[in-house]
């Protein structure tokens, strides 16, 4: 399945965005997620299923003002 | 007496920012020196090679300071609105610092979208830190859908003209008495951030006069002494301008030597 992280496309063969935060190497990582423009929190993750094309995003705590 | 924000009372009214610092160490000096009563943050895409995220958390947790995460860039009230849930995930905190980005030359806030997303948002059960302007009728607007804290722009983010509009400031620190007001952004130099206290307001928010000073640690240690002044200036109730000179020195007693 194609679907694009952070406006990179990527193959992947999770089906939940749980799976791919796992899959993409992000485990363990303090981020937060949307998917399409929504957020998603971490419990609902795992229940999130991921369809071909979907636009993830995944961010984390960065320096701001 | 200091107000609080959203019941919390801040060990200073210093409010620095985190970013364009030359690099993390000066970043912590600086606030280390600057010993502010909270650090602005903010959330961006994490790549999971570099994970510079996950490194940047490590800093903030091991300065101890109070965050307070923000929607900067945020120009709609979707992507501030979503952009405040992942930040309250990622932080564990519920105050945002709320930016709806209006236009890009003076990057003032679009007051209506700031108006509607703080509304949403304080539904939400968020504590709502708005970057406004001085607009009094903007003011009444955030305070009915539930902020408890105005942050008026000084000056365009990132400027340092200070503070532009004394006498706007000065009317809204007048009409809302009991309101913690908060100058950010438009600060350049300690001074404007002391005038911003002396004015009355309960603190300021400061990121590029730190960051992009030739030595960021020294220009906090300076900010932390300005705001010191202010508050204490405020506190002694300054004397009133006059338009004409009128002598300190005693005149009665003064010898004949014309």
């Amino acid at each position: 399945m194609q679907i694009v992280v952070n406006d990179e496309a990527h193959e992947v063969s999770a089906k939940t965005l749980a799976a791919l935060i796992d899959e993409l190497g992000y485990g363990g990582a303090r981020v937060a997620t949307a998917m399409d423009g929504s957020f998603v929190p971490v419990p609902y993750r795992a229940r999130t299923v991921l369809r071909d094309g979907a636009r993830i995003e995944i961010v984390a705590p960065m320096q701001g003002g | 007496m200091s107000k609080s924000f959203y019941g919390t009372v801040l060990s200073s009214p210093l409010m620095l920012g985190t970013a364009q610092y030359p690099s993390p160490d000066i970043l912590r000096d600086a606030v280390r020196a600057a010993r502010p009563g909270v650090v602005t943050v903010s959330l961006r895409r994490e790549s999971a090679g570099e994970r510079a995220g996950q490194a940047f958390w490590g800093l903030i947790q091991e300065l101890g300071v109070p965050v307070l995460p923000n929607t900067a860039g945020c120009h709609t009230v979707k992507e501030a609105v979503t952009t405040a849930h992942m930040a309250r995930e990622v932080f564990g905190t519920d105050w945002i610092k709320l930016e709806v980005i209006g236009e890009l030359d003076t990057l003032q806030p679009d007051v209506f979208g700031l108006v509607e997303a703080a509304r949403v948002l304080t539904e939400d059960g968020f504590k709502v830190f708005p970057y406004t302007t001085e607009d009094l009728v903007v003011a009444e607007r955030l305070l009915a859908v539930g902020c408890e804290v105005l942050m008026p722009w000084g000056a365009p983010i990132g400027s340092g003209k200070g503070l532009n509009n004394v006498f706007g400031l000065r009317a809204m620190r007048a009409h809302f008495p009991d309101v913690p007001l908060v100058v950010d952004a438009g600060i350049g130099v300690p001074s404007h951030a002391a005038q911003a206290l002396e004015l009355g307001y309960d603190a300021v928010l400061i990121n590029t006069a730190v960051a992009k000073a030739g030595d960021p640690a020294l220009m906090a240690e300076a900010f932390r002494f300005a705001v010191q002044a202010g508050v204490l200036a405020r506190t002694a109730d300054p004397m009133e301008e006059r338009d004409m000179a009128v002598p300190s020195t005693p005149v009665a007693g003064k010898a004949l030597l014309a």
